[in-house]
């Protein structure tokens, strides 16, 4: 990987940590929860899940993605909403509830979605966007269409029953679909490994006939080569594939969860290998890096992100009626 | 005009729209040999395995795959064989194609029509007979239709295949075998009841199969001088307010029957709308809440049979 290129991921990974720092510090006293009470003063209310410190997965992932490819995420999906090209403002405007967002106000953090650059949907529920996504594909390969779809869910996903349905529903179909299995070995505030038999989503998947890679996913480049290979494959037509990244949640749950049950050295550990730390190290260490450009791809990441917040904060509620718009066609105007 | 079966006229409802549209697709466990109640024969033959797909028994998969299907443009009909097993399915349902087009703001819809048979079958026991129509009318984003009909099964299905919006489409069981003339070019309005008989004293409202006992009650209801007035929903949800009211306040009765469990059933929703609305006294009638059993003498207990109507019908006269 040349320097221009690691510079491209790194750029990915910076927004969307400055997006996720940002959020987070918005969002404190948003919701009661883990001993806290909401306090009314929260930008950003409700359950936040933050992807701190998981960024070189979906920046790895997602270069390799088109536009009109598809991508299902997951509660925890602003980075891979943002590394498919979804725009950062709308974002933070949605997660201000304002009427601005890409969702109107009427979805907030856990159900951001811009089907303009194909991204249908961060999901509430764990493991809910497999089978949409092999719908997804299946409607790509029914329409002969060029594309692909990506689905990230988590490691908590693999214990449930959508997991194998989708998975198996893929292949039989030889279905273009990357599954993505975000691996940052917490299920909520509960650690994954006593609750996972077997070796986890690659394993799961390999049983199932459908060839899968475990990567670092901690470091980008490892990610970015591994994506490549398996999005390849499965745009060539040879069905579906699975891509097991081990990163690390940095934060906890959601963004007022202090993760006070984490074992101290743990954490220390996984910052250790922070990834966009990393990715800097080695960035600098290639030929024709530049500190200068670095610097400044990470300074336009804050003044967006900056910019985003008074967006955010200066757009206009959506108004009360909307409440009643887009719930249904047949029968609209009947809610009681 | 043609007769035909309901499951016949199912079968051509989705034959002509498959032929109107090359983005309706049909999947479901079953479906190329026909559905297991025959109601999409000779649709693989026609369309090919590409567009008339079988599937693993997936519940969750299948309708979940629905609705991705249906959010990159195309119009799934998904098969659930029986109601009962749906209910593996109630993510992908309720909280996905029901909430997609609020939750994301409108960016996307879920045009699908969810076929999911319900109603006691013959002894078929607690699996395989249940009425859950009230479920799915209590969630926002759903239509929820239950034709009675050959006519309107085809005309329902096919208003319900071009509304746009998610459809929990019931059929009953009992009724695939039912004859009655069709005509193709009758179009349906989604949420429209039908007036089956017209009457002075009293308004029975019912759906589906159990409208047969409803006719039945309704002739010997005459035979003894109380004049009722007989009206098919046609659909849960949008139900048809005005008819039903407008019925209502003429004849100041009303009786709602169904087959589903009486206790939270959506006669309770029409009972109490006509009572607000109109100040009519109102009755419900429907299964006690109890498994539907196996052994004849158990299965008849949560059937609701003509008798049982007409006692109801007398007790609410007074």
């Amino acid at each position: 990987m040349d320097a221009k290129q690691l510079l491209a991921l790194l750029r990915t990974m910076l927004r969307i940590r400055a997006f996720e720092n940002a959020a987070e510090a918005a969002s404190q006293g948003g919701v009661s929860a883990y001993g806290k009470a909401a306090d009314g003063s929260a930008k950003v209310r409700g359950p936040l899940h933050l992807s701190t410190g998981q960024e070189a997965v979906p920046a790895g992932v997602c270069v390799h993605l088109r536009r009109e490819d598809y991508l299902t995420s997951t509660h925890r999906g602003h980075g891979h909403t943002l590394a498919k090209g979804a725009d950062l403002g709308a974002m933070m405007a949605e997660l201000f509830g304002k009427a601005t967002g890409f969702n109107g106000g009427k979805g907030g953090s856990m159900h951001i979605a811009d089907f303009s650059v194909g991204m249908l949907g961060a999901n509430g529920v764990v493991a809910a966007g497999l089978p949409i996504a092999v719908g997804a594909a299946h409607a790509q390969k029914l329409q002969k269409r060029d594309a692909i779809t990506a689905c990230f869910f988590g490691d908590g996903a693999i214990n449930r029953g959508p997991f194998l349905e989708a998975l198996n529903w893929a292949q039989v179909y030889a279905l273009p679909v990357l599954f993505v299995c975000e691996d940052n070995r917490w299920s909520a505030t509960t650690a994954s490994g006593p609750m996972i038999a077997g070796d986890g989503a690659a394993a799961r998947a390999a049983s199932l006939g459908i060839a899968a890679l475990q990567v670092d996913g901690n470091d980008v480049a490892a990610v970015h080569e591994a994506a490549g290979r398996l999005v390849a494959e499965v745009r060539a037509g040879a069905g579906p594939r699975l891509l097991q990244a081990i990163t690390y949640r940095i934060k906890g749950h959601v963004s007022v969860d202090p993760a006070a049950y984490r074992d101290a050295g743990e954490l220390a550990a996984a910052i250790e290998t922070d990834p966009i730390a990393r990715a800097r190290a080695a960035y600098l260490q290639l030929p024709g890096a530049s500190p200068a450009a670095l610097q400044a791809v990470e300074q336009q990441a804050e003044a967006e992100v900056q910019a985003a917040l008074t967006a955010a904060e200066a757009a206009p509620w959506p108004e009360a009626a909307a409440a009643f718009g887009d719930v249904q066609t047949t029968g609209a105007g009947q809610w009681r | 005009m043609a007769l035909m079966t309901y499951a016949e006229a199912a079968a051509l409802a989705v034959g002509h729209a498959m032929a109107a549209d090359d983005q309706v697709v049909v999947l479901g466990e079953d479906v190329g040999r026909g559905g297991i109640f025959g109601q999409y024969k000779g649709l693989q033959q026609r369309f090919g395995e590409q567009r008339v797909i079988d599937t693993p028994i997936s519940e969750a998969a299948i309708l979940g795959a629905g609705v991705g299907m249906a959010l990159a443009g195309l119009r799934p009909v998904v098969e659930m064989r029986v109601v009962d097993f749906a209910l593996c399915a109630m993510d992908e349902i309720a909280n996905q194609a029901a909430k997609n087009r609020y939750m994301f703001g409108g960016q996307g819809r879920v045009p699908m029509v969810v076929r999911m048979p319900i109603g006691i079958w013959d002894a078929s026991a607690a699996q395989h007979s249940q009425s859950l129509e009230s479920w799915f009318a209590h969630l926002p984003g759903l239509v929820v239709v239950c034709p009675a009909t050959p006519q309107d099964n085809y005309s329902l299905l096919r208003a319900a295949l071009d509304c746009g919006d998610p459809v929990v489409f019931m059929e009953h069981k009992t009724l695939w075998g039912l004859s009655g003339e069709v005509d193709a070019s009758l179009q349906l309005e989604l949420g429209r009841a039908a007036t089956l008989c017209r009457g002075t004293q009293l308004t029975i409202v019912s759906w589906s199969r159990q409208l047969q006992a409803c006719a039945e009650a309704c002739e010997q209801l005459a035979s003894q001088g109380i004049d009722a007035e007989l009206i098919d929903l046609r659909c849960i949800w949008p139900w048809d307010r005005d008819a039903v009211l407008a019925s209502c306040a003429r004849t100041g009765h009303l009786l709602v029957v169904h087959e589903a469990v009486q206790v939270a059933g959506f006669g309770a929703e029409i009972a109490a709308s006509a009572a607000e609305a109109t100040g009519c006294k109102v009755k419900r009638l429907g299964a006690p809440r109890i498994p539907v059993g196996y052994a004849p003498v158990l299965e008849a207990q949560s059937r609701i049979v003509a008798s049982d109507i007409v006692a109801a019908a007398k007790a609410l006269r007074g």
